[in-house]
């Protein structure tokens, strides 16, 4: 291989952009008086990330496409539009950093850049090493600001608890990968798919499979290795809470997409029937429904916002593992738009969260009772995000869901395991208004309480907030626009 | 025709508008809501007088919206939905004439029914199951926050149950349209091409989709014994939403049963015919009898209701042309009176008493206390008890003698029920509206001056009498519709479940 240093360069100008974006953060907060207030810190903070990420955005956007640096990154489809919707995701969640007290505030948003890296090489990355090496930056970068951000106890313990899951499951990752690259004789995953197809599977591959799972399933918080999520969603300041759950998810999405499908497709097992030799498909099942009814009912008992949103996206991790496993067979177009539209909703969620609790406690559910009355704009935006999460059309949650659900159904029908999977997350869907209609109920219907006065959000949160409400009601008027990316 | 889309369009306009006006006054939003309503159901008549009875669906808008799934963007109309559009612009006028006391974020409460009514709209219009899909649950949502913020008794009850049972009934349609669609390797959701591809499935897979798709949609047209949410749906929703509620929502629910799951698939009708028809027959007579006994004369309306739609189902699960044609003349004239019955019991008589328990309302005569709604309420009466002169005769009738043709015994049970209708309704006149006040009590000895209630209002008379035109316009005219119903019936989807070419 000839390394061509120009073209990584030129492919990854978008990381850089971010990398930059960081040091300057911190080295601006270094410049000026760091006895300063620590808000006039954080706006400062603010535009210097939010300049660096509109930056990343335009090279993201017209970059290079196809394989880069022989085949370590790979800029196709799916790692295009991951890259895009990652930073639109943090660009959000800046807008969210407003609302949040958060208490270094340079190092806090120098992370989270940080973080953003990672998500963006973990969509990009061909190559084992490089997977595991953008994972864990951005998980090292993710449990930093679980932790840093706020004084209260509960983040640190929500930190140590995130940190210690997480590693030992990139211990069961890196093990898994050494045994691919030991069964195998490669790092590079197309000469590891050629190699399968060959060789066929083996106990170790399976096992090396498996291994593979456990880290994907803690990534995206599928039971039954979601134990750290609620503690997570409920401990972590909102903001960090917020990336975890949409952009960190949407990375790890299109992360382990590639590797199972590109990379181990012959090792798959028939999506249809299950039967032809052992696969990865039948544990992805597995884990698939795990999540959909424990995510679901585990939800219906929750009294705590953020814990009733880590329940719902533990439901939802369900549905999209419904989605990796018809990427094989329709792409994985409908799995991107479900994955992003679901982040823009929780992001959204999460900052509404946030901006009532400036004002007063915001964490059980009644809590937001009588939103509407206090700030009708926060009562607009959470009503869209939460029915989003429901389903309901026209949102684009919705249309997640109906192309999620067809692309499973189209393998193999409802005789296939995929099939009778795609038929309980719809039932399950019923199920789950359920719970959305509570929080919207309180938002929407109930009285506030009567010590309680309006709610003020900052003017960036309020255009993040009014952003992402506008992208959901947009990309489910026009599903077109995110499916056209893939075509 | 070209114009009919603007019925959504305004709707949602609208409702944008009364939403923006409510911040000024409560006048203003209701003026604008007015205006929204009387405008979008102007259209609908319009295109009315203009319409060509014809068996296809009339394409009105056709573009492409999720190319990658085949789903359009299609609207399209014929004479079944025509009759049904006419109908929504109708409720949701006197809807707003029938609220106009409400106070209470007024801008808000027209915005959400307004959004409804835009809803129900485009489900009428929807030629594509996905679209139908979309402004089915836009029209579900707001319901919810209707009943839950500005109804009455155990609202938030009524109104989680209602919501619960809705979606839980889409969520059957969507899981069978989904698997026809990805089963059958369909390349769009339009009607025809599902029942292609459903065609092609296995027997009991079919057998199983028809069952979730009709059975989905039966919910919301309160089958026995999905009904459930029904009574307490309505009991609990302010005065506008149950006379949409039961006026058109209902129809929501029986319009998809003859649209999407009968021409779906004629083998899983076939199997399902006769259950559907006993359960329908059931509810006929089982929620008629319910209501006989109820004592909320808000309840006694919500069971006849279930009552009703049975005949509507009753007529579709016989599937001949005349009792087709009977049950969405059914729906149209069951719209009517049901939103009359709500008005006078929920606006006029309850806003006013503030009881509607029969005991209490046994203990004032109503009838010189508030003659008009008295006059009202046995107009109602009479139409609903299906006595000639008005809507519910034709379409009773024809739903009984299409019924009758194919299947002598479901026509009779049918006929039983059209006796426990007329047993239920002189009792809720009755008790309701005739009592007298307790011998020797002051009210008694002073008269009823001493007890005056306020007057009914001009709005309020003005929705009344439109609705009575209406049901006495279809009684004496029943064939203004029919004409319109009967070729649509014609059409080679619906040819393939219903027998018998001309009525």
């Amino acid at each position: 291989m000839n390394p061509d240093y120009v073209a990584l360069f030129n492919a990854l100008r978008p990381e850089t952009a971010l990398v930059l974006g960081a040091l300057a953060v911190l080295g601006l907060d270094m410049a000026i008086d760091r006895r300063r207030p620590v808000g006039e810190r954080q706006r400062y903070a603010l535009w210097v990330a939010a300049i660096a990420i509109a930056a990343a955005f335009v090279p993201a956007w017209h970059g290079p496409r196809g394989q880069v640096f022989g085949s370590v990154l790979v800029l196709d489809h799916l790692a295009v539009a991951t890259r895009l919707g990652v930073l639109v995701l943090t660009m959000l969640t800046l807008g969210v950093i407003r609302a949040a007290p958060v208490r270094h505030p340079a190092e806090y948003i120098a992370v989270m850049l940080f973080a953003a890296t990672g998500l963006m090489l973990m969509a990009a990355a061909q190559q084992l090493l490089l997977a595991f090496l953008a994972l864990e930056l951005a998980s090292l970068s993710l449990y930093v600001i679980t932790g840093i951000g706020s004084a209260r106890p509960d983040a640190a313990e929500a930190a140590l608890k995130y940190f210690l899951f997480g590693g030992m499951a990139a211990a069961f990752l890196l093990f898994g990968f050494s045994l691919i690259y030991g069964v195998t004789g490669s790092i590079e995953l197309p000469v590891i798919a050629a190699q399968i197809s060959v060789q066929g599977t083996n106990p170790i591959l399976l096992v090396a499979l498996v291994m593979v799972l456990v880290a994907f399933g803690f990534k995206v918080a599928a039971a039954p290795f979601h134990l750290w999520a609620p503690d997570v969603y409920q401990g972590a300041p909102a903001p960090s809470a917020a990336l975890i759950a949409s952009a960190s998810k949407l990375a790890g999405f299109a992360l382990f997409t590639r590797l199972l499908w590109p990379g181990f497709h012959a090792a798959s097992g028939s999506a249809a029937t299950f039967a032809g030799g052992p696969g990865w498909l039948p544990a992805v099942a597995v884990v698939c429904a795990a999540s959909l009814l424990l995510g679901n009912f585990a939800a219906l008992a929750q009294v705590n916002v953020r814990r009733l949103l880590a329940y719902s996206a533990i439901a939802h991790a369900g549905a999209m593992l419904l989605g990796v496993m018809a990427a094989g067979r329709s792409g994985p177009g409908p799995l991107f738009y479900y994955a992003s539209t679901y982040g823009l909703a929780t992001v959204g969620a999460f900052g509404v969260v946030t901006t009532v609790a400036i004002s007063s406690r915001c964490e059980k559910i009644s809590d937001l009772a009588g939103l509407y009355r206090r700030s009708p704009f926060l009562a607009a935006t959470m009503t869209v995000y939460i029915l989003s999460l429901a389903g309901i059309p026209p949102l684009a949650g919705f249309f997640g869901k109906l192309m999620v659900f067809s692309a499973a159904l189209q393998l193999g029908g409802v005789a296939g395991p995929a099939g009778w999977l795609a038929l309980l997350a719809i039932a399950l869907s019923a199920v789950a208004l359920y719970y959305y209609l509570i929080v919207v109920k309180q938002v929407l219907v109930a009285d506030p309480p009567a010590n309680s006065g309006p709610v003020a959000a900052p003017a960036a949160t309020k255009l993040a907030l009014g952003a992402a409400a506008a992208l959901i009601i947009l990309l489910g008027l026009f599903p077109g626009v995110i499916l056209g990316l893939f075509q | 025709m070209r114009l009919l889309p603007w019925t959504v369009y305004l709707t949602l306009a609208g409702a944008l508008l009364s939403l923006a006006a409510g911040r000024r006054s409560a006048a203003a939003a209701r003026w604008a809501a007015l205006a929204t309503a009387v405008a979008a159901w102007g259209v609908a008549l319009l295109a009315g007088t203009r319409f060509i009875p014809a068996s296809s669906l009339q394409t009105l808008t056709d573009l492409a919206w999720i190319p990658a799934m085949g789903v359009r963007y299609h609207l399209a109309v014929d004479g079944i939905s025509l009759t049904l559009l006419v109908l929504t612009g109708l409720a949701a006028t006197a809807g707003v004439l029938f609220s106009w006391n409400i106070e209470e974020s007024t801008g808000e409460f027209f915005a959400l029914f307004l959004t409804l009514v835009a809803g129900v709209y485009g489900v009428f219009l929807s030629a594509d199951a996905i679209l139908f899909f979309v402004f089915y649950e836009v029209a579900i949502v707001p319901k919810y926050f209707l009943i839950a913020k500005w109804g009455s008794t155990n609202r938030e009850y009524g109104a989680m149950k209602l919501a619960l049972y809705s979606f839980a009934g889409s969520a059957m349609v969507l899981a069978g349209l989904l698997w026809v669609y990805a089963a059958g390797s369909a390349h769009s959701f339009g009607f025809a091409d599902l029942a292609q591809a459903a065609a092609t499935l296995p027997r009991h897979h079919q057998i199983a989709v028809f069952a979730l798709v009709f059975f989905g949609f039966a919910t919301l047209a309160g089958m026995f014994p999905l009904h459930t949410w029904a009574p307490t749906g309505h009991v609990a929703a302010p005065t506008a939403a149950s006379m949409l509620l039961a006026g058109v929502v209902m129809k929501l629910g029986a319009y998809g049963c003859l649209r999407i799951a009968l021409p779906l698939s004629p083998v899983g009708f076939a199997y399902w015919q006769t259950p559907i028809a006993w359960l329908a027959l059931v509810g006929i007579v089982y929620a008629g009898l319910v209501a006989l006994m109820q004592e909320d004369l808000k309840f006694v309306i919500g069971y006849s209701s279930v009552s009703h739609m049975g005949f509507v189902l009753l007529g579709i699960a016989a599937a001949t042309a005349q009792s087709v044609g009977g049950a969405v003349l059914q729906m149209f004239s069951h719209g009517i009176i049901a939103g009359l019955l709500f008005a006078v019991v929920g606006r006029m008589v309850y806003d006013r008493t503030h009881t509607r328990m029969l005991a209490d309302l046994r203990a004032m005569p109503l009838y010189r206390l508030l003659p008009f709604a008295a006059t009202v309420f046995v107009v109602a009466g009479m139409a609903s008890m299906g006595l000639p002169g008005f809507s519910g005769f034709p379409a009773e009738l024809s739903i009984l003698v299409g019924t009758w043709k194919a299947f002598p015994a479901w026509a009779a049970v049918g006929a039983l029920g059209v006796l426990v209708a007329a047993a239920f309704t002189l009792r809720a006149i009755q008790q309701g509206f005739f009592g007298s006040w307790p011998t020797g009590s002051a009210a008694a000895e002073g008269g009823a001056r001493a007890h005056s209630l306020p007057p009914i209002t001009l709005p309020e008379k003005a929705g009344a009498l439109l609705l009575v035109a209406a049901t006495v316009v279809v009684g004496l005219r029943p064939d203004l519709l029919l004409n319109w119903i009967n070729p649509a019936l014609q059409s080679p989807l619906l040819q393939a479940v219903i027998r018998g070419g001309t009525p």
